[in-house]
């Protein structure tokens, strides 16, 4: 199970088993949606399955998830997303009400995003075979600018633009699904990235990597990125926003919140430069009005997140292994 | 009168620490003739002269030998005599001369055998590392420097063939003035004649110097703008320490932070500002009578802390003592780590300030301790208000090492300074045909107080103590050491052994690497650890107890027993009953949630109605949530750990709710236990599991738990619940291993760090007859994991071309 944890396992699973069956330069990218050029126009293409329990929580429901995951990783690619792909999977026995409420959940939340849901398929698995309700949805975006968004276009000097506090999404589903009760209510962060990163890119801010936080978390996305990108980061741990009740909740579990998960934040790399005018933009949306600047890249191509602690010391970010296992002794 | 030429060869530890020298005068002495000369191996020496005079040299060798000096082995056979005239330093040679016949054994004075270390060495017969760790001033140089009329006079830098700065100071091998720091210093007349004459002390002492060619002081404030130079620096440097400021100085292996110990006020302005709430902090004294002030010092004790590698040595506080320690040096704490002067620097220092000093190492939280000005006023200039500095470089980080006198041995807690890079032979037979040399081996040890090993045949090169590899500068610090111990050894391994936590830098680091790779168990390396620094190659019981350290299953082991038959199996033989820590690694910074587990895996749910306790040390919301975790297994990892038991009770007493440092709760209970003579000891009980392969044991501590909690309601004295704690513990011990007949058991592992504990084993176990051994040159925490890496790979491979 924990291969599908997002951490090392999750890396793995990919680069043994799934990728060696479908070697092609486009996947070959590892990008969370590929860039395709039809005639001279370059779509983004995606697609993205979603599996929750509970279906609903806080701030969220599967349906919202459904659709901001992939409108996201089009966004994280600087399309805009335009059409947008559901199948369903239910299993037998769901109440027909819990569908309907994420059906129009789902509705609501593409409209809102401005996707529209174009094509979709239904199909019901025996009771016991399914949690409720699987979503998988594929979307397509139009790129419109013609700066390449990546991370080998990482460079040294760089700042790391987080867009606001981590770890609410995680802690949200988790807090209901294992029955824990805190004294700061917890709501899922799940939200559309698409309109402050179009924004960045219509005032001609060169971005030059974006990512969005899911599973995993910050830490694991730093991590991937850096070596994807062979550079070294420097992040400050006290520039991180974290909220009190993520805070309270995850020192009460035991987790670190740079690896727990989100579903509306992404951290974008911007040149030292251009990091002031990028923030004023992101600030006026609200998904991402509390960004800031987290740390920057530093010299040098070794492949590794530095994370200065509160405590002043430099620690080495790692991918989450499986499960987070005691290292004390 | 019978003439005749003999020649010597010696192993050992006997380049860099004056030796040839020290033979050149020998010879003078006894009026013979010859020469004397380094090589790889070691030193030859041939002397003519008449036979008893010959007789007297050996002797004396011996008996005389400088006090850095280790013999390994000597050998000698006569050899053809030869028109010498005098006798004569040769030049280094490259290789140890052939014997032209066989020894006569009876030709080697009798103490040479008594010699412990030389009758276990026999075997070596391999290239020695010729890098000497660093020593304190001798007793001839510290009166020379307090000599008003001695050119090096209060100069802080002064040091000879006996004394002096080595391994911090090394770039490269071989040991010459060019390979190390003191290059840029050109010798003055004076230090040149004295560095060439054979009859003076510093005749080849690389890093001599003194006033007018050596090192100087100078003292700077936090920004780095020099305040003043040479001595006014020093007299300076103590007037701010007197006035309650915090001094960075630039100590043997790093910089250090120094306050007065008797100003509270500056204490905790240093624990402030180090961001270091409760960890004890090291003190320096200016002598062993005002330490008696303070401390019942033992003989093994005065010994140690007046030994060349200057150790921190633990020792008990006393109920009253004389200065007036801040309480914030070490709190809650029965003991008191305290060192004399290890440098020339401190004496002068000490010699002014006159009382006890508090001397914690220059760094940030877990790095390593800055060795270069730069560095130490970048990343220190938040905590020290001057910085003592010199302008001689320090090559690589060496912290301050600690040994705690356990049954009257001394035992390394943390082996560095004074310690570092002497090897360690391993029992092993020597392999028997060159075309099965075994490999050379690096070990990488474990995540936590990192230390790495690399051995050649029977010989096992270990790094100083490195740190907690999780950061960035430690992994530098682990990679250099790396690189040096195969630089200084002379060897670069194909096989990487490494811990089996996925997880630890250290393992990372080694499968990465293009190296084979070979994994041993956390805790048959803790085993292996204490056996190869004993000597031990036969059958044998291993009792790995600490923290917790990475097993297949999945378990959080670190109360373990084994087997080792002598050959080439090893039996897990029983473990501790399992418990869960919810919320991993919070738990452990939480004591009171490892009681919650252990309530828990022995109540089930009604723990959380039943012991009140619980709700005195967690808030509802937080006892509700605690109880959702354990019952849902949410980040509720299972351990088997003594170390984690420690904690466990220690909550369950009261003692301690959070660990503010590694170990801070296991420290407290045994503190607890101090004043405590009592005896008795709890119930517990042996079950012979169920459904493995080999019959396997679990150790049940819930009759203990339960007794326990009894003994505190019946309002029985803390110190004795924690005492019978201790006593349980040893108790434990003696059940299991006493129905093997005629194996020695071998104790390992962070807890054995716990005097109370490995003492009360100790003696119990001898009492029933059984042979007892603990750790003495390496530690039993992680720092000796590497160790132990190496013997179980060597001794498994020993086996196979058997
Ligand atoms: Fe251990
Ligand atoms: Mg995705
Ligand atoms: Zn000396
Ligand atoms: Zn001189």
């Amino acid at each position: 199970l924990g291969h599908g944890s997002g951490g090392q396992l999750s890396h793995q699973l990919l680069t043994e088993l799934i990728y060696p069956y479908f070697d092609n330069p486009i996947l070959a990218t590892g990008h969370d949606s590929a860039l395709l050029s039809i005639g001279n126009q370059r779509l983004a293409f995606t697609t993205d399955s979603f599996v929750v329990s509970p279906l609903f929580f806080p701030g969220g429901d599967i349906g919202k998830l459904a659709i901001y995951g992939t409108v996201n990783d089009l966004a994280m690619s600087g399309a805009k997303p335009l059409y947008l792909s559901c199948s369903l999977i239910l299993e037998e026995g769901l109440p027909m009400n819990t569908l309907s409420t994420v059906l129009a959940s789902m509705s609501h939340t593409a409209e809102e995003s401005g996707i529209k849901l174009v094509t979709g398929d239904t199909k019901v698995v025996e009771k016991g075979k399914g949690d409720g309700i699987y979503i998988n949805t594929s979307g397509i975006g139009v790129v419109a600018h013609d700066i390449c968004i990546a991370p080998q276009q990482i460079e040294k000097g760089d700042l790391i633009i987080l867009s606001g506090d981590i770890g609410r999404h995680g802690m949200a589903v988790m807090a209901m699904r294992e029955g824990l009760t805190f004294d700061n209510p917890l709501n899922s962060d799940c939200a559309a990235l698409s309109d402050p990163i179009q924004s960045l890119l219509n005032e001609g801010i060169v971005i030059h990597c974006l990512r969005d936080l899911t599973r995993g978390g910050l830490a694991t996305a730093l991590v991937e990125l850096s070596e994807s990108a062979e550079k070294t980061f420097l992040v400050e741990e006290t520039a991180i926003p974290v909220s009190d009740a993520v805070t309270g909740a995850c020192e009460m579990l035991g987790l670190d919140p740079c690896y727990v998960a989100n579903e509306g934040r992404f951290i974008a790399f911007i040149p030292a430069a251009q990091a002031e005018a990028a923030l004023t933009l992101l600030r006026n949306h609200s998904v991402s009005a509390t960004s800031c600047i987290i740390g920057s890249v530093d010299e040098g191509n070794k492949s590794q997140v530095v994370y200065k602690t509160t405590m002043g010391s430099e620690r080495l970010m790692q991918r989450l292994p499986g499960e987070q296992l005691p290292r004390i002794c | 009168m019978a003439v005749e030429r003999c020649c010597i060869q010696i192993e050992g530890i006997v380049q860099g620490v004056g030796f040839r020298p020290f033979v050149y005068r020998l010879a003078k002495e006894k009026s013979l003739h010859g020469w004397v000369a380094n090589h790889p191996q070691g030193v030859t020496i041939e002397v003519q002269g008449e036979t008893l005079l010959i007789r007297n040299f050996l002797q004396e060798l011996t008996t005389n030998k400088p006090q850095l000096a280790e013999i390994h082995t000597l050998n000698t056979h006569l050899t053809a005599l030869t028109e010498d005239t005098c006798f004569t330093i040769r030049e280094s040679i490259q290789s140890k001369p052939t014997p032209e016949k066989k020894v006569s054994e009876t030709k080697v004075p009798e103490n040479i055998a008594l010699e412990k270390r030389a009758s276990k060495k026999e075997t070596s017969a391999t290239p020695q590392i010729s890098v000497p760790p660093d020593t304190a001033p001798c007793q001839l140089c510290l009166d020379e420097m307090f000599d008003p009329d001695n050119r090096r006079y209060h100069y802080p830098f002064s040091n000879c063939t006996n004394c002096g700065p080595r391994f911090s100071i090394i770039e490269s091998l071989p040991y010459d003035r060019k390979n190390t720091t003191m290059q840029p210093f050109t010798l003055c007349d004076s230090c040149q004649q004295e560095y060439k004459n054979p009859l003076n002390r510093r005749f080849h002492a690389e890093p001599t110097a003194c006033p007018d060619c050596g090192p100087q002081l100078h003292l700077c404030d936090s920004k780095g703008h020099l305040i003043t130079n040479h001595t006014d620096a020093l007299q300076q440097t103590a007037q701010a320490i007197l006035n309650g400021q915090i001094v960075a100085i630039k100590g043997v292996g790093g910089f250090q932070l120094l306050v007065d110990a008797t100003n509270p006020q500056a204490v905790d302005r240093l624990r402030q500002r180090k961001n270091r709430p409760a960890k004890p902090f090291a003190l320096i004294y200016a002598d062993t009578e005002n330490i008696q002030q303070d401390c019942i010092v033992s003989e093994t004790e005065t010994a140690l802390l007046l030994s060349p590698q200057r150790p921190i040595v633990l020792l008990a506080k006393k109920k009253a003592p004389y200065n007036e320690l801040a309480i914030s040096v070490a709190p809650g704490n029965s003991d008191l780590g305290i060192m004399l002067p290890a440098s020339p620097l401190h004496y002068l220092l000490m010699a002014l300030l006159q009382r006890p000093i508090v001397a914690t190492s220059g760094n940030i939280a877990a790095e390593p301790i800055c060795i270069s000005n730069t560095q130490a006023l970048q990343r220190l200039s938040t905590v020290a208000d001057l910085f003592l500095m010199h302008n001689r470089s320090i090559v690589r980080p060496l912290d301050d090492s600690v040994v705690r006198v356990m049954n009257g041995v001394s035992t390394l807690l943390r082996r560095s300074r004074g310690y570092a890079p002497l090897p360690l032979a391993l029992s092993l037979p020597e392999p028997m045909h060159s075309s099965s040399t075994s490999p050379d081996l690096l070990a990488v040890g474990g995540q936590l107080k990192n230390c790495v090993a690399i051995s050649h045949n029977n010989h096992v090169y270990l790094s100083q103590h490195l740190g907690d590899l999780d950061n960035r500068h430690t992994q530098e610090a682990f990679e250099h050491a790396i690189i040096d111990l195969a630089h200084f050894s002379e060897v670069s391994p194909d096989t990487i052994i490494h811990d089996q936590h996925p997880n630890y830098d250290s393992t990372r680091w080694a499968l990465s690497s293009e190296k084979k790779c070979v994994a041993v168990p956390h805790h048959i390396a803790h085993f292996f650890s204490c056996m190869a620094e004993h000597q031990h190659f036969g059958r044998a019981l291993g009792v790995s107890w600490d923290g917790s350290g990475y097993a297949n299953d999945g378990i959080l082991r670190g109360g373990e027993f084994y087997s080792w038959n002598g050959h080439a199996e090893i039996n897990h033989l029983a473990s501790l009953r399992s418990f869960p820590l919810p919320g991993g690694e919070q738990a452990i910074r939480e004591p009171r949630r490892q009681a919650a587990g252990l309530l828990y895996a022995l109540q089930g749910e009604d723990a959380f109605t039943e012991y009140p306790l619980l709700r005195q040390q967690f808030s509802t919301t937080e006892l509700y949530n605690l109880q959702r975790m354990l019952s849902r297994q949410l980040n509720s990892p299972i351990c088997s750990s003594v170390g984690r038991l420690f904690d466990a009770v220690a909550a369950l007493l009261g003692i301690a709710t959070h660990n503010r440092f590694e170990g801070q709760a296991a420290m407290a209970l045994e503190a607890c236990a101090y004043p405590s003579i009592a005896r008795w000891h709890f119930p517990f009980d042996i079950i012979n599991k169920q459904g493995s392969q080999q019959p396997e044991q679990s150790i049940d501590w819930g009759p203990m738990i339960i007794a326990l909690l009894d003994a505190q309601k019946s309002h029985i004295p803390r110190e004795d619940i924690a005492a019978a704690f201790h006593n349980t513990l040893a108790q434990i011990i003696l059940t299991i291993t006493q129905t093997f007949d005629g194996y020695p058991v071998f104790l390992s592992g962070g807890v054995f760090q716990n005097k109370r504990l490995t003492e009360t084993v100790t003696l119990l176990l001898r009492q029933h007859g059984q042979q007892v051994y603990h750790h003495e040159a390496v530690p039993a925490n992680d720092g000796g994991l590497a160790l132990g890496q190496i013997y179980y790979v060597r001794c498994l491979e020993n086996r196979s071309c058997v």
